[in-house]
């Protein structure tokens, strides 16, 4: 193994940066949900570098599958959320869902 | 070593030698060994969907009642070479307003899938392409590709067939995926390994059929509807919505499609024999003995996975053209309501009874009659709830009130 | 450089070049394409981790699973199938700045920490790290209630999607 882990972390930062762009400057809801999924798999990556470069415990590994399981979790209710607002407000653009804005 | 025991280690030596002859380092002599081998292993895959075209249309002629191809080459055997001619030749139509780099590459991801299945597929002892502790969940993992390709044609077609005829595709291999994974699980409890060649090595006695022989009904189940074969061809049902995703791929891009499905076929026919019938061994202990020693010989255990491949994709065939489609939400109704909880069931109890009963005498036939006990039993509910419909269909209908028009 | 390192570079490059078009692409169905190929170079990433594993996991969840909701989202949230116009909302630029200054935070904290090129040890011969992954989810002095919340968690989530997605018929 000769990639030291600084080349893992530097990877992971840029991959949540690009997905918090993404959830930041996105219109479309789905989008956003999608630079979520780029953000949760950066988390992915820093957990699997630090398990396989630290000592010998499998929790690395552990914490990925749990945010595996957050992560469909999340995009199931969150897509079910949208399809159900589509429905009632026929648009999935964020700036308009503002029935609670005042 | 030599050839006729371990060839596939005898050539790649031979191979690793002649590129160092030529002044090459051990690694990228290494490297460049292990291209070949998979340029070869994928050659091997195509080689066998091609003749896999020639048994197809032969075995279905023959549930049909005719001859098949018999014109090119002794008993038709080169048919499939004027197919393929016919695919090349014909123009290669990208419809407008398709997307097209999706467009392009949907088929080849679609092949891909079937052909990346090949690299864990355990033809022998000696001849494989690669031996992973996750062999099973790779199974799973690559037909995600599938998914992923059938969605792609569908919506990258531009056409509202081929969208609905993805959509009906997808929604039967992600629901279908579950059965599926709980039928791949039982072989790997009872095997103690997901690597499919430590699964067959572990049936060398006595194959899984024995053990598991619900598991290997819900295996060929799931794995007919993700094959999208009849009775679960929703997805390229002619009489309504014409071919399904590929209505719009002409010539070679078809045929991929086309290849993709056959080899697919065959694939899972393979996996049928190596979960569940000892794949390129479990001849119960036979090869122990001296007098029959050649049969752990490489090109024996190949012949005879091949044999049991074509076996299982001989049922897959036969289940196929004898079966009519059902519908749509019947085949949902189907996985949802009966296949997964009995799956779920099935596997709860093979992971009990495999734990209690292993050490023991009665390992065999505990497993083999729970099992049978809970096809009984699962029956038997069929029986009761089919009559309750009956006699639900059957009563006589309310007299309705006639309107007073006179 | 070695075959590893040239492997990883490619994957970052793949990784990084294919996120930024699912920010960035006007085509929502391409946007989630994309996505699919940033995940499956994560999980070449997971394989060079020697992870084969939750490489092959990802694959399941992700690809089988994810990306295809996310396509089927996409095209039942939509009065026509083409997306017209900007896809982002008019702070964009802000977005990108605090992205960019995210990154830079994050990149300098790293460099500050003593680990930070630390290089991994060969896993011993004959540990199975998928055997220790299997026991340390199953054990009860493991984690064997965190997996268990997680289950459940999958479970309500199930319910509450089917609850929320199905249309009321009055």
């Amino acid at each position: 193994m000769s990639i030291p882990l600084s080349w893992y972390l530097i990877l992971s930062a840029a991959l949540f940066s690009i997905g918090l762009f993404g959830v930041l400057a996105r219109k479309n809801a789905v989008a956003i949900l999608l630079g979520i999924e780029l953000m949760l798999n950066a988390v992915n990556i820093n957990l699997v570098a630090f398990w396989r470069y630290g000592s010998g415990s499998i929790a690395g590994q552990v914490f990925a599958i749990i945010v595996f399981a957050v992560a469909a979790a999340e995009v199931a209710v969150g897509l079910a959320l949208i399809i159900s607002v589509y429905r009632r407000r026929t648009t999935v653009i964020a700036d308009e869902l503002d029935l609670l804005k005042w | 070593m030599t050839f006729w025991n371990d060839p596939i280690n005898y050539i790649a030596d031979w191979l690793r030698g002649v590129f160092m002859g030529w002044g090459i380092t051990a690694g990228p002599a290494n490297v460049i060994t292990a291209l070949i081998g998979i340029v070869v292993i994928i050659l091997f895959a195509l080689a066998i969907a091609i003749a896999l075209v020639w048994v197809e249309r032969k075995v279905v002629a023959r549930f049909q009642d005719r001859l098949g191809p018999n014109r090119i080459g002794p008993f038709g055997l080169f048919q499939p070479f004027a197919d393929i001619v016919k695919l090349i030749i014909k123009e290669d139509i990208t419809p407008a307003g398709a997307d097209k780099v999706v467009f392009n590459m949907a088929p080849v991801i679609s092949l891909a899938s079937v052909i990346l299945i090949w690299a864990i597929v355990p033809l022998a002892s000696k001849i494989y392409g690669a031996d992973i502790n996750v062999g099973v969940l790779y199974l799973v993992a690559v037909g995600s590709f599938g998914t992923l390709s059938v969605i792609m044609a569908g919506w990258a077609s531009n056409n509202k067939y081929a969208l609905i005829g993805a959509f009906r595709m997808v929604a039967t291999m992600i629901s279908y995926e579950i059965p599926m994974v709980v039928a791949l699980m039982i072989p790997t409890i009872i095997a103690g390994t997901m690597s499919v060649k430590g699964i067959t090595q572990a049936q060398s006695n006595l194959w899984f059929v024995f053990l598991s022989p619900l598991g290997l009904l819900l295996f060929i189940i799931s794995a007919i509807a993700e094959l999208g074969r009849s009775p679960f061809d929703l997805n390229e049902a002619e009489s309504e919505i014409v071919a399904g995703f590929h209505i719009e791929y002409t010539g070679m891009k078809f045929g991929l499609f086309y290849a993709g499905e056959l080899l697919h076929a065959f694939t899972f026919g393979g996996f049928m024999a190596v979960l569940f019938f000892g794949g390129y061994g479990g001849f119960f202990g036979l090869e122990k003995l001296s007098a029959f020693a050649w049969l752990s010989n490489p090109f024996i255990e190949l012949v005879v996975f091949l044999l049991k491949a074509l076996i299982g994709y001989w049922v897959i065939m036969w289940v196929k053209y004898s079966m009519p489609r059902i519908r749509i939400d019947h085949m949902l109704t189907f996985n949802w309501k009966f296949l997964t909880p009995l799956a779920f069931v099935l596997l709860m109890m093979t992971a009990l009874f495999d734990k209690l009963l292993a050490p023991t005498q009665f390992y065999v036939p505990g497993m083999f009659l729970s099992n049978i006990l809970l096809a009984w039993i699962v029956i038997e509910i069929l029986r009761k709830y089919s009559k309750r419909e009956r006699i639900e269909q059957e009563k006589p209908a309310e007299p309705v009130i006639q309107a007073a028009h006179h | 450089m070695t075959p590893d390192q040239i492997i990883f570079l490619l994957c970052a490059a793949l990784i990084v070049g294919s996120a930024l078009m699912v920010v960035t692409t006007k085509n929502l169905v391409h946007a989630a394409l994309w996505l699919v190929a940033t995940l499956f170079g994560v999980a070449i990433l997971y394989g060079l981790l020697q992870a084969g594993f939750l490489a092959l996991v990802q694959v399941v969840v992700y690809i089988g699973a994810i990306a295809v909701l996310f396509i089927f989202a996409v095209m039942l949230t939509r009065r026509e199938m083409r997306d017209k116009g900007t896809q982002v909302n008019h702070n964009w630029g802000i977005s990108a700045l605090l992205a960019l200054l995210t990154f830079g935070g994050l990149a300098f904290i790293l460099s500050s920490w003593v680990g930070f090129s630390s290089t991994a040890k060969a896993i011993p011969a004959g540990t199975d790290t998928l055997m220790m992954l299997g026991k340390a989810l199953v054990s009860p002095d493991a984690y064997v209630l965190p997996f268990e919340v997680a289950s459940i968690l999958l479970l309500a989530a199930l319910v509450g999607a089917v609850y929320i997605a199905t249309s009321s018929k009055e």
